[in-house]
């Protein structure tokens, strides 16, 4: 059966502090300091749903062979193209092979979980890579505000015992609408709390959970990681009481720390738990929203280690009291961005697909006379090769750890977030390029820091609704 | 090499309008006010014109495309006028299709004109623009002062130079200018400042601060050419002639290739070794009397001393704090005050700073006159940014130097 064999998560290294959510909002809104305790994770001004799970990928598949993938699932209710397929972008930006089978999936809270399911049940020969991302978006002043947080986790499936083998999976589905928002709506609406506690964490999912459980044939207690995410305080410990699984099977639920990640948050909280648990440990991973998902998994041998697990992404972050800054990077406010933003960013169409493996997958090229890298690739080479022509093959540089060779921390151009810090990187392997950085302070760059790449946005197109993406540099670490 | 271009053309004439934010001035009215008085200048008539060459850098935000608004402007003779454009090195391209044309016999006498109308835009800087379709998904779309900031570093660390010293020499460019700019009445920029006054300025891209950078002005400047022959026919006797005309374009080894460090100009180097050879000139530093570079930002100006090696590698600090480069300096930098000063209409500047030297080789600066009977002066005009430029140097001296 279809193992789990390897996986990543990403979560951005901005942590705004909820205590400047209420602080804002007290005047209009006292009963939210309540909720100003700990911190939620966000994106900035150049991240979405589809550049977070680009970032889980490549975790994921640190050590994985690419060509081998032949499936790709990305789950999100936030990504940003309703048409354009989002696993399209994905694909490309991994260099995933042209013959490879992508599909965007939504459908709400328990949307990473649903996928990863049915990516394990669907029993197809070759590896899926399956992905949830989220950047939901929710109204100032409301109580989405405080618990979201924006995260992406990836789970590469395949035959051999990996790091976890599935014993059972289960579904029940019902029309039971806790929260609801319309495809054009970018927040949600919320019923009352109280009904979905005694609804849904007091019977559905428990009554799901017990059903799977005697599917595997296995006692309640033995599970020794539980996951369930919920913004609901208490709805993990009510289950726990109700299926006999032990209290302290419940694993973090990262409220304090990241915040509740919607359809993407399971599956942040198996990838820490695959971190986490020890060999022949049982977990138990449940995914409620218009019903429920349950899946049991057993920890097996298996070794795999992204190069950061979401205990090193807990740990890279940077934290912010500046709520304003969170509203500019959400789109929440409109600020005047000055005549420099009015520069018109159509994206010509035929240009991208032409140099799609260069803007989406970084792909340079390799001289085949002199060895020299370059990016982009060109038909004749920069490095005197006797002047030859298409004697360029490709290759890839996302992966390569870079260093800076020059950079400036402009305060003229144009950013959401300035000052705009650029400048070229030299790739370990040769090759160099003029590229904006990112997740960077800009008193502490260095000629001769070590970078590395990553994939953001580049610019949006305000007028027709397009956004560019393409590769920025970013402190290695 | 080819035989070159020196004192096969002499300058007829040269005229420059008033630079500066010419709220007032449509670019046609600049033209003409530069035209005019080199027509003066030449004491010739429009109908005697047998070409023309129009330098613009941002014909979409002023002027708009082709030869066309330059002949409308000046009411040519319907002659050919060929419209360039290489950045902010295109006023020495308009000079180098004029100068060729005369050079070749197509030509008895050609215009080079070149014009910005860049306060048409509604901000301050530069204007922000498409560099083109794979630019646009793959490049970093910064400020000029965010390219140009990026020399500070890469030659401190080069050198071994502390921050504070290299900020210091900037300043002291910046300084030098403002008091040549303070004398000169067509300048944009007319008032004096002190170092601190710089060095407390604003940042705009680190290092730069406000006072690191150039003025961005209207303007227009032009220069009529033919041969010396013609000249004398005319009734000229002090002949200014074109000793040197080269060009080096970047064709993306700073940026794609491998070696090149961020702390100089690639191409100026390339430009200057082969303008030298044009002109005959052995030792830069000794025979050069005067030079107006391309100083869009104190540091390009300071790191282009030693790539026109006219200071010793790694020498650029030290001699611009020794003053080298101030008016009363070995070799006077930026007379005029510079497009710091003098402004930095983009398509009028390669032609304006060929204006200064050919005013001060004629010994007609007024008040900023250099009083060593300059005969060699060089220009040096560049276009884009450290990393992918164009390079154009322009040598002209006295006849028979």
């Amino acid at each position: 059966m279809t193992s789990i064999l390897a996986s990543g998560a990403y979560i951005p290294r901005l942590r705004l502090q909820r205590s400047a959510i209420a602080a804002a909002h007290g005047w209009f809104a006292p009963g939210l300091r309540g909720l100003g305790k700990g911190e939620r994770a966000f994106g900035s001004w150049d991240e979405d749903a589809v550049t977070m799970a680009v970032e889980a990928a490549r975790n994921c598949l640190e050590d994985c062979d690419r060509d081998g993938i032949d499936s790709v699932v990305l789950a999100s209710a936030t990504l940003p193209f309703a048409e354009r397929q989002n696993a399209a972008i994905l694909k490309e930006a991994l260099t995933l092979r042209d013959d490879v089978f992508a599909v965007d999936c939504g459908g709400g809270q328990r949307a990473g979980l649903s996928a990863l399911v049915q990516a394990l049940r669907g029993g197809t020969a070759g590896q899926t890579l399956c992905i949830a991302s989220e950047r939901p978006l929710a109204l100032p002043a409301s109580e989405d505000e405080m618990h979201q947080g924006d995260a992406a986790a990836a789970f590469l499936l395949g035959d051999g015992p990996g790091v976890a083998e599935v014993l059972a999976t289960h579904a029940v589905t019902f029309d039971f609408v806790d929260r609801f928002r319309e495809s054009d709506r970018d927040h949600g609406y919320a019923w009352e709390s109280r009904w979905v506690r005694e609804e849904a964490f007091g019977r559905i999912v428990p009554d799901a959970v017990g059903a799977t459980l005697a599917k595997a044939g296995l006692p309640a207690g033995e599970v020794t990681h539980f996951i369930m995410p919920s913004p609901l305080r208490g709805a993990q410990a009510l289950v726990c009481r109700k299926t006999g699984i032990p209290a302290e099977a419940a694993c973090d639920t990262f409220a304090a720390t990241v915040g509740d990640a919607g359809g993407a948050h399971a599956l942040l909280m198996l990838s820490h738990a695959l971190e986490t648990a020890a060999e022949g440990d049982i977990i138990l991973a449940a995914g409620f929203g218009s019903g429920c998902d349950v899946l049991i998994l057993r920890r097996t041998g298996g070794t795999s280690r992204p190069r950061l697990a979401v205990s090193d992404w807990l740990e890279r972050r940077a934290v912010s009291d500046n709520y304003m800054k969170f509203l500019v990077f959400n789109d929440r406010i409109a600020i005047e961005k000055g005549m420099r933003a009015e520069f018109d960013q159509k994206q010509p169409m035929t240009a991208l697909w032409r140099n799609r493996k260069a803007v989406l997958g970084l792909v340079g090229g390799r001289c085949t006379r002199t060895g020299a890298v370059q990016f982009p690739k060109s038909d004749i080479s920069v490095n005197p090769n006797a002047h030859a022509v298409g004697t360029q093959e490709d290759y890839k540089l996302a992966e390569r750890r870079a260093t800076i060779v020059t950079f400036t921390a402009d305060r003229l151009t144009y950013t959401l977030d300035p000052p705009g810090c650029y400048g070229m990187v030299e790739f370990d392997g040769g090759g160099r390029m003029y590229a904006e950085f990112c997740d960077v302070e800009a008193d502490t760059l260095e000629v001769g820091q070590p970078m590395r790449m990553m994939f953001r946005v580049k610019s949006f197109d305000e007028m027709r609704g397009f956004r560019r993406y393409f590769w920025k540099a970013a402190p290695a670490g | 090499m080819a035989r070159g271009i020196k004192d096969k053309v002499a300058i007829l004439g040269m005229g420059c309008a008033r630079f500066g934010e010419r709220w007032e001035a449509d670019a046609d009215t600049l033209m003409v006010e530069a035209y005019e008085e080199a027509l003066e200048d030449a004491g010739i008539e429009t109908g005697q014109l047998d070409a023309a060459w129009l330098s613009v850098g941002f014909d979409a935000l002023n002027i708009g495309p082709s030869g066309i608004p330059a002949s409308m402007a000046l009411r040519l003779d319907n002659v050919a006028v060929t419209k360039v454009e290489n950045y902010c090195a295109s006023g020495t391209e308009a000079l180098r299709g004029a100068v060729y044309a005369v050079a070749s016999g197509a030509a008895d006498i050609a215009l080079a004109i070149g014009v910005e109308k860049l306060k048409d835009t509604g901000y301050g800087g530069l204007p922000v623009r498409t560099r083109g379709t794979t630019f646009d998904m793959i490049g970093v779309v910064g400020s000029a002062p965010g390219n140009f900031a990026q020399l500070a570093e890469a030659y401190r660390n080069r050198h071994g130079i502390s921050r504070d010293e290299l900020k210091r020499a900037m300043a002291h460019v910046s300084v030098k200018s403002h008091d040549n700019g303070a004398m000169n009445p067509k300048a944009h920029l007319r008032k004096r400042i002190d170092i601190d006054t710089v060095l407390q300025a604003p940042m705009v891209a680190a290092p730069l601060g406000l006072y690191d950078c150039c003025g961005v002005s209207d303007g227009a400047a032009c220069a009529i050419v033919t041969t010396p022959e013609i000249a004398r026919r005319l009734g000229k006797t002090d002949l200014v002639t074109v000793k040197a005309l080269q060009l080096a374009v970047s064709n993306g080894w700073e940026l794609q290739g491998q070696g090149w460090d961020g702390s100089y100009f690639h191409t100026t180097r390339l430009a200057a070794d082969r303008a030298y050879k044009e002109a005959g000139v052995s030792k830069p530093e000794a025979q050069i009397d005067l030079m107006e570079v391309h100083d869009c930002f104190s540091i390009t100006e300071l790191v282009t001393m030693e790539d026109l090696r006219v200071s010793e590698p790694g020498r650029a600090v030290a001699d611009v704090l020794d003053g080298k480069f101030d008016a009363d300096g070995a070799i006077p930098c930026q007379i005029d005050g510079g497009l710091k000063c003098f402004g930095h209409p983009v398509g009028a500047s390669g032609l304006r700073m060929i204006y200064e030297n050919y005013l001060q080789l004629l010994g007609r600066a007024g008040e900023r006159q250099r009083q060593d009977n300059p005969k060699l002066a060089l220009s040096h005009n560049l276009g884009g940014m450290p990393n992918q430029n164009v390079a154009a140097i322009a040598l002209v001296g006295l006849e028979g130097v």
